[in-house]
């Protein structure tokens, strides 16, 4: 049993560093679109809400369960959403100068 | 292949998707794809849920579980599709908060399940972290939600004792953990929940203002952790990984979000910044200084005479809804060869980046958006400089004041350029509540009143020209 709470403490530690790693050099703009996405991603505990919805035996634990899905659904469809309509709108940007190349030259 | 294995190595898949997501989502190129990548992972994971094994039964309740499901996602698409653009902080702050309640109750459920088994001091640890901290998460961000959403005062709440008090909370918090690990009772598990409730609330209170995007941004971290914590007791790698990977990289991202503001976290989080501030703004600073004020077409006469204009947005302009007409205005004179930027300070707007979202959705060409550093080397050969709806982040004093809160806090140069023009509703003071001394400086000319109408008198008188 000891083994598998050392793997699970040992995926955690490895995971903090990837976590701190990789956002490390992220600019300031994106700073907000980058907190939406990361809460759209712990909206995973849908998957736990649905083990434990699944595995209920008692009215109790069905209740609970069932309010569960429903906040994760609410963490994850919106969290996925939101973040999409933001980064829908860095997109003419970053497309607008492959469209126009003469037009950077002219400038 | 058994189908436990194959159902964990898809989750092992999704926990993939997850990291390069989030790698994705820290470059302009490739955040939007990151977006997608990890939604495609979730979806997978999700699926694959229904086929898994709890307790070596299939999966019960499976109905009700897509109508949960069903219910949740009627209620998040409109939500996430139709709210304002300016409202997005909010938004975030809810969407998060549900997360960690869904955590909350997932260990609290899991603890119901288990306890009759007997279960070992160390799963019952992580239960009531999860719960703790989802907890802690949800009422947080339902706090930081009604401040936000101006369902109560946006300013900190203090009141005597304030800190004493929050750590006696969160030290008996801490106590009847102990006696919940020793006695495994479920009524006491009950007033942990409560408890946990009352301290995400009175955490929150005293955070006011521009902090409140860090306070998200941070309980957003929280129910990563939460999320963590439930993996533990699920026995979840999925679970972990994705909420490590949040908890850890949310951390940070409050880290940089309240260094972009020149200030420690901690300062942030317990300094209840801005709430006396206010009080001797008022008083002090009314010595009988004047300010010089103009029409619309008197700036856009001296616009129309400039070369070099750097406009300043903040979040009176967004409020305003007058990030349109200011393109139009700005489209004016460029028109005429006159050069126009943008100047984004890195916490204008609500949030940071918040102000490049709202400016993205006009169409403001990204050429003209310049960062802080940038913009202040432009700014000394400039003609003009146009704060539209900004204060606190053109506010002088926090270089030259060191008595002042903000203090410290990288400012866009407003005052180097030749001349300086406030679109602002009245005299008073920004979201931090400081005075801000450039509304007196000679060079200076206020115009009074809601920034799309001065932009769009702006716009008719430019074109008379």
């Amino acid at each position: 049993m000891h083994n598998v709470i050392l793997q699970y403490v040992t995926v955690l530690i490895l995971t903090a560093f990837v976590g701190t790693e990789i956002i490390a050099k992220v600019p300031s703009i994106l700073h907000t679109p980058l907190m939406s996405g990361s809460n759209a991603i712990h909206g995973v505990i849908l998957v736990g809400s649905m083990l434990i919805l699944g595995g209920a035996t008692t009215n109790l634990q069905e209740v609970l369960g069932f309010l569960a899905v429903i906040l994760a659904t609410l963490n994850v469809v919106g969290g996925f959403v939101v973040t999409d309509r933001m980064l829908e709108m860095f997109k003419p940007r970053a497309a607008k100068p492959k469209e126009k190349p003469g037009d950077e030259v002219s400038q | 292949m058994s189908r436990q294995t194959l159902i964990d190595l898809i989750y092992l898949f999704s926990a993939t998707t997850f990291i390069v997501a989030l790698k994705g989502l820290g470059s302009p190129k490739h955040a939007r794809r990151g977006n997608l990548v990890a939604a495609f992972g979730m979806l997978v994971a999700i699926v694959a849920t229904f086929f898994n094994y709890v307790d070596g039964h299939a999966l019960r309740h499976v109905w009700l579980i897509l109508l949960a499901m069903f219910i949740g996602a009627v209620i998040a698409v409109p939500t996430a599709r139709f709210v304002k653009m300016t409202a997005m902080p909010q938004l975030v702050a809810i969407f998060n908060g549900v997360g960690g309640g869904a955590a909350s109750l997932v260990s609290i459920t899991e603890f119901i399940h288990i306890k009759s088994s007997h279960p070992a001091t160390y799963v019952i640890l992580e239960v009531l972290l999860g719960v703790l901290i989802g907890t802690v998460s949800f009422a947080g961000s339902a706090v930081a939600f009604a401040k936000l959403q101006e369902l109560m005062t946006g300013r900190p709440v203090t009141y005597p004792g304030q800190q004493l008090i929050n750590g006696i909370v969160g030290l008996a918090a801490l106590t009847l953990i102990v006696t919940i690990l020793v006695t495994a009772s479920t009524s006491l598990l009950w007033v942990l929940l409560a408890l946990a409730f009352i301290l995400g609330v009175i955490f929150v209170l005293p955070i006011g203002g521009a902090d409140v995007p860090v306070l998200i941004s941070l309980l957003n971290a929280f129910t990563g952790l939460a999320v963590a914590a439930s993996g533990f007791t699920l026995g979840s790698n999925l679970l972990i990984v994705a909420g490590t990977l949040v908890g850890a990289s949310g951390i940070l991202l409050t880290r940089l979000m309240s260094k972009a503001m020149g200030r420690s976290l901690s300062n942030v989080l317990f300094s209840a910044f801005g709430s006396v501030v206010t009080a001797s703004g008022a008083t002090t600073r009314d010595d009988g200084r004047s300010v010089r004020s103009g029409t619309p077409e008197d700036i856009a006469i001296m616009l129309g005479f400039s070369s070099r204009v750097v406009i300043i947005p903040g979040y009176g302009l967004a409020v305003a809804q007058g990030q349109h007409v200011l393109r139009e205005l700005a489209d004016l004179l460029e028109s005429r060869g006159i050069e126009v930027f943008y100047a984004i300070h890195p916490v204008a707007g609500r949030m940071p980046g918040h102000m490049n979202v709202l400016l993205a959705e006009a169409n403001v060409p990204y050429e003209q958006l310049l960062e802080m550093d940038e913009a202040n080397s432009e700014l000394a050969t400039a003609d003009v400089a146009l704060v539209v709806g900004a204060n606190d982040t053109v506010n002088p004093a926090a270089t030259d004041d060191p008595s002042s809160p903000i203090y410290g806090m990288p400012i866009i140069h407003a005052d180097l350029a030749e001349n300086v023009v406030f679109l602002k509703r009245s005299m008073r003071p920004g979201f931090a509540g400081i005075e801000n001394d450039l509304l007196y400086n000679p060079k200076t000319t206020l115009v009074f009143g809601d920034a799309k109408d001065t932009l769009t008198k702006m716009v008719a008188a430019v074109k008379a020209n």
